[in-house]
Formats: structure tokens, sequence, C-alpha cells
């Protein structure tokens, strides 16, 4: 049986009208959402569906209604945030944080908080500094949130819709460049539990460990070393937070070496908890020191070779499995 | 001319600004023999603007508060004794002991809880009266607030919300004159905060603080206005808070002279004078509930004193929603009552969502008017 082909976009689109129809407590509001059909027209259609109590044009506010939309949580509804992009949700963090993030607790178990923020994040093409930001790590830092990346069209369905379903602040990170990505994308009822890693390609050599935009690099580097007779496999972590310990041992155990490819800065960042989990639980296991490839400790330009230089890319990749592999003197 | 109240309803305000008053005493004491810690914000003084309200209200209304959060819950009826084991951060208190003085939460009576990020709590509020109309449900959101939140870019991007959207929600901004130790004055090009509102369209009145029937009056009046769909009302209640920003502020930003002329009026005195005068209350009235109350707090104290600390394990609770977990109900939980009046929301099944925020054929119609298509 051949699965439609979907683009990312269209995926995300699939899985907001899916539970829309299914439960009438769940709204999505953001900026152009509505008449405008989303900035990054994930919502296209939906407002002539659903209408403009469900499908909400917010002004401006990024504190306000990301506020309001916790509150409206609070009291049972299941709103669905779109952030333009998640450099603008740094406005709304306060509201994100402080109350999301805590409510449960500070209420000692009486409140609970179900909601989405969804937006793109990660680089744009050539939009400089305060457009291009993989921010995940940020949110990743704090209990009571849940933490997801989806990089392929299917995983970006399935798992919004359990986001949507479930009872805590969910924070998902979509690939602004990764919209108009096509990929076979399951009809109907099809939800990626949160929490669960995939191993997206097998291989016994190396563990190559990612998410989001970079799971296509790591995938185009894995082909190459592979005609260089290195088996590398791909584990695609998916959900940030919480962490699927379990598949990230379970691969190292196998492979015994590890490289971790990340879009964000280094310090602080997931890639250092990853380490950590791995030099804690795994050390007698690694063969070799972990490898990480993150985004350079700069801020992103708009010229085009620095941008490029800025990210990770398939031959940042290729090196830094070379070099836990002790191979041509990397 | 005859008094629009009861006796009944005067002496229910009464004895209610008198258990916030006499709790609020206690707590102070309290914390200076160290058993409660942390910020402790009193609201001695403020009374009036948590008690008028509420009784302007229905008990399934919502209500919200900032850090400022002792008196709200006890109007509302929430135990005095879990609110204080609460602040002496026992496994009794409404929030475990996790939330402490400035998060108090009583989701039985509707209390959504104290806030400790300046003016954080109000887009909270925008969003439980959106809930309210999105379900078409008549219930009002009350939101307290001080006047330095006002200055906050939460407090202008949810006006402009509300006010667009028409939400049923009431905005008091508690004007004790001062944030933290910075009159408001100083920091304010328009101290007045109700004038704000017409900035977004929407309704704003200043309200005598001091006088628990004025702000019964206004509150009676803004919940009949956003029940009819409306829209938001801002009210500033023009208060002052009698002791410092909180237990451990000596509050030497302030005169004496000017602490003295405030104390002059003083909401509790002034109800009483108001039901003696209007002959509904007599000396005696006062004086059993004055043994009453002392007796509540009293044993508010005692309870708080002889619960356990919070188990270690609770560490590990009430962070995330585990699958197939309830909600805590405290007063369950602690007491052993069987909580009958816990929010319940209909199921995406059943409701039905019949709000139009913006009616499909206006906005066509306006495009139509500019020449556009779509
Ligand atoms: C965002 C934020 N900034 C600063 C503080 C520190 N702080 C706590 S209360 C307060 C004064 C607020 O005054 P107001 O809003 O008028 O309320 P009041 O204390 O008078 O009731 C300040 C500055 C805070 N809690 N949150």
């Amino acid at each position: 049986m051949t699965m439609p082909e979907l683009m990312y976009r269209e995926a995300l689109n699939q899985a907001l009208a899916e539970e829309m129809e299914r439960d009438a407590n769940v709204f999505l509001i953001g900026e152009e959402v509505g008449r405008y059909n989303g900035a990054f027209k994930v919502s296209q259609g939906l407002l002539d569906r659903f209408g403009s109590a469900r499908i909400i044009d917010a002004p401006i506010s990024e504190l306000g209604f990301t506020g309001m939309s916790v509150g409206a949580a609070m009291v049972g509804l299941r709103p669905v945030v779109e952030m333009m992009t998640w450099n603008f949700a740094i406005l709304a963090m306060d509201q994100i944080v402080n109350n999301a993030a805590k409510l449960r607790h500070m209420s000692g178990g009486q409140l609970r908080c179900p909601i989405v923020f969804r937006g793109p994040g990660g680089a744009g093409g050539r939009l400089s500094s305060q457009h291009s930001q993989a921010l995940e790590a940020n949110y990743a830092h704090f209990p009571g949130l849940k933490v997801i990346a989806p990089a392929t069209p299917a995983d970006a369905k399935g798992m919004l819709k359990a986001a949507i379903r479930d009872e805590n602040p969910v924070i998902m990170f979509e690939g602004e460049r990764l919209y108009a990505l096509k990929g076979e994308v399951p009809e109907g009822e099809h939800v990626v539990p949160l929490g669960k890693a995939d191993v997206k390609r097998e291989g016994t050599d190396v563990t190559i460990i990612t998410w989001s935009r970079m799971y296509y690099f790591c995938m185009e580097a894995a082909e190459q070393l592979a005609k260089e007779g290195i088996s590398a496999e791909v584990l695609d972590l998916r959900t940030l937070r919480p962490l699927d310990e379990e598949a990230i041992l379970a691969s190292v155990r196998k492979t015994n070496r590890v490289v971790i490819v990340e879009e964000g800065w280094a310090l602080a960042g997931v890639g250092a908890s990853v380490v950590d989990l791995i030099q804690s639980k795994a050390f007698d296991d690694l063969d070799a020191p972990v490898g990480r490839v993150t985004g350079l400790d700069v801020n992103m330009s708009y010229a085009a070779n620095l941008e490029n230089a800025t990210q990770p890319d398939a031959p940042k990749i290729i090196d830094a499995v070379k070099k836990v592999l002790y191979r041509e003197g990397a | 001319m005859a008094s629009p109240y009861s006796k009944e309803q005067l002496l229910t305000m009464y004895r209610k600004m008198y258990l916030i008053r006499r709790f609020e005493e206690r707590t102070g004491q309290q914390y200076t023999l160290g058993k409660i810690a942390g910020f402790c914000h009193l609201y001695i003084g403020q009374e009036a603007v948590a008690v008028g309200p509420n009784e302007a209200i229905r008990p399934d209304d919502y209500m919200l508060s900032a850090y400022r959060d002792h008196g709200q819950p006890l109007a509302r009826g929430s135990d005095a004794g879990m609110v204080m084991a609460e602040l002496f951060g026992r496994g009794t208190g409404y929030s475990k002991g996790k939330g402490g003085s400035m998060h108090i939460f009583d989701i039985e009576h509707h209390f959504y809880g104290g806030y400790g990020i300046v003016g954080g709590q109000i887009p909270l509020a925008a969003g439980m009266a959106f809930a309210s109309r999105y379900r078409n449900e008549d219930r009002v959101t009350v939101c307290y607030f001080g006047d330095a939140a006002a200055n906050q870019g939460s407090f202008h991007e949810t006006l402009n919300m509300a006010s667009k959207w028409k939400l049923p929600v009431i905005y008091i901004c508690e004007n004790n004159r001062y944030g933290m130790g910075t009159a408001i004055a100083r920091t304010s090009a328009v101290p007045e905060i109700y004038k704000r509102a017409s900035a977004y369209g929407m309704r704003g009145e200043p309200v005598d603080g001091m006088d628990c029937l004025k702000m019964y009056e206004a509150v009676k009046d803004a919940a009949a206005y956003c029940r009819a769909g409306k829209g938001p009302v801002l009210l500033e209640a023009n208060t002052y808070r009698f002791r410092g920003h909180s237990v451990a502020d000596p509050a030497t930003y302030r005169s004496k002279q000017e602490v003295e002329e405030e104390r002059k009026n003083d909401p509790i005195p002034k109800l009483r004078d108001y039901a003696i005068k209007n002959k509904l209350a007599v000396d005696s009235d006062f004086e059993a509930i004055d043994e009453e109350v002392k007796a509540q707090v009293d044993a508010a104290v005692k309870f708080a004193d002889e619960s356990p600390e919070p188990a270690l394990e609770e560490l590990w609770r009430d962070t995330i929603v585990e699958e197939g977990e309830q909600d805590v109900r405290p007063r369950e939980r602690v007491l052993g009552v069987k909580v009958t009046n816990w929010p319940k929301y209909p199921s995406g099944q059943e409701l039905k969502v019949t709000w139009d925020l913006e009616p499909r054929e206006q906005a066509e119609q306006a495009d139509k008017k500019a020449g556009l298509s779509r």
C-alpha cells in the first residue's frame, strides 16, 4: 500500500484539521493564521472550515495572546498557539515558562495546562541574526514542558496530534526550511507518541544523534560514509524533553561511537545533556569521546558564505564521524 | 432613605473583611516568629477590594490575583487553616506547600491563583473569559493586579484583545499608590489607571476602594455589563495598604502623617458604622463576629503549626500530568470532605462553538468595499 506524499506543512495542516474535527475544545490562534492562511501556510483553509472563533487572527502581541491562551487552557480548552517563528516567541517566554510550565506545580496538582505552542525554528534563508536561531535548548531546560522537533512530514503529523491530546504544555519546533519538504504521511489516525526517539537508519560503526532539520544533513553524511564503508546509525530524537534515554543508550551500546548534531549553539545545548547522559550511563561502552557538531558560537550573518559557515552540514558531520573513528588523521 | 442591603449581606461582608484583617495580622506575627518565610505581602487596609466584588459575583465566576493573594481566597470561602498551612510550607496547604504565600490556588472556590510576576496574570484572565465566551457560558472573570502592573506590556496587550473581542472580564486595579517603594506618580505618565481603558475603547471607572459597598456596587454593575456581552471593564480601586510592601518592608518611603490620614478611611469600621447607622446591626453582632473570627484564626494557626511538612516524594509530583492522572482536590485530600463543585467542562463532542469572533460576512463586505478580492 502506498501512502500519499505530503509536504511537511500539509501534514501539519492535516493534523490540525483532524484534531479540531475530533475535539471542539481545540482552537488555533496566532498572527496571520486566519484570513492570510498562515505565514507559512500551515493553516491554509482552516478559517473557512472552522470559523473565526476557532481560527483566530491575533494582534502582534506575543506575550498577550500566549498568556491568554494559557488562561483558556487552565479552564479546559485546548489551544494551539502558532508562533510566527520562535524568534518572536522570546517576547512570550514569560507566559510559557513562568505560567504554563509551572501552573500544575504551583497549584499543587489542581490545574492542568493542555496547550501546544508551535511554529518554525532554526535558520531561515539569509535572514540574519534575529530571524535565524535554533532555540529549542532554551525550552528543553524547563521542567513542566515537553519539547518536540520532528524532522519528517509523517512525524510532524503524528507528533502534532499527540501534542494536542497531551495534558501538558508542549513546545513544538518545526523547521522553517522543512515546510515544503515532501514525504509519505499515513492518512487519518496516525499518532506518534511523545518521548520516543526513532532509529531512522540502522548502522553498526557509529551513532549520529540529531533532530529536526539537521536530520537531513545527517542522512546525507551517512550515505556518503556508507560509500567509504562506514556504517552510520541515525537516531532522530524527535522529543528533546523528556529525552528517550533508553533509545540513546541502546544505540550507543550497539555502535560504541557517537556524534551529536545540533543546529543550536554548543554551550548549554541539548547535545551537552546527551553527552552527559552517555558518559554517566554508558561510559564503558564508548570507544571514543563523544563528538559534537553544532552551530558556531556566533550570531547568524546575512552574507551567504558566512551563513553557511555558521551552520552544520554534511561535510562537517563526516569529519566528526571520522574523528570518533580515528580515521584519516582527523 | 432605607439601606438597600440586608442585615445578612452586611454582616457577611463585615465578617469576611474582619477575617482577612485578623488572618493577616496573625500572618505578620507568624512571619516574625520565623514560621512563615519567603516574600509575604499583607492585605491590611485593602480588604474592601476583595470582599465587595466577591459578594457581587457568583460563586462559579472565576477570580485570580497577583502575589498579594491571601485576601481574595478567604473572601471566596477558602479554608483559613489550609491557607495558613500553605504559608507555613506544610503538606496540608492548598498547593501542598509548593506554592507558598504568592501562589494560593483554590479551584473548588474558583480562585485560579496568585502569581509572582508583576502583570503576568492579566492575560490569563482574558483567556479564562475567552473560554467562557467560547463555550457560551455567562461567567465573568475578575482579575486583580496592582497599580505598578498597569505599566507592564501584558496589561496593554491584553486590554486591547479583551476589548476587541468583548471578553467578559473585570480588571480590578488595586491602586494602593505604591509599587514596592515607588509612588505610582513617579513612574506613570497617567497615574489615573482607569483612564487607560479609553485607549482601548473599553469602559474604565475609578472606585473608592476603601468602601466595601462602593466596590460591591461597581462590580455588580460591571458583571451585568460583561454578562450582557458588552465587553470588559477596568475598575481602579483607590485603596491603601497600611503595612509595607511585604512583611519585611518597614515602608520608610511614606510619611507617618500620610499613613495616619489613610487609616481614618479604614474600610472595616466604615462598614460597621454604616450598618449601625442604618439600624441593620447592633454592637453585639460585631462582638459575636469578633469572637468567632478570633477562634477561627487561632484554629487556622494551630492547624498549620501541627501539620507535617510535605512528603519528599511530593518533589516528583505535579510537574507533568501523567496519563489518566486526576487533578488534586485539596479539601478532599486534606480534610476528607467530598468536593462537589469542582469545575466541569464540556467534552469536545458535547461542545458547540456558536460564537463568531469576526463574522465572515462582515469581513467580506469590508473587503468588497475596499475593492479587495479573496
Ligand atoms: C516582572 C516583575 N518585576 C519585578 C518584580 C518585583 N516586584 C514584586 S512586587 C513589585 C511591586 C508591584 O506593585 P503593584 O503592582 O502596584 O502591586 P502592589 O504590591 O502594590 O499590590 C515589584 C517591583 C516582580 N515580582 N515581577
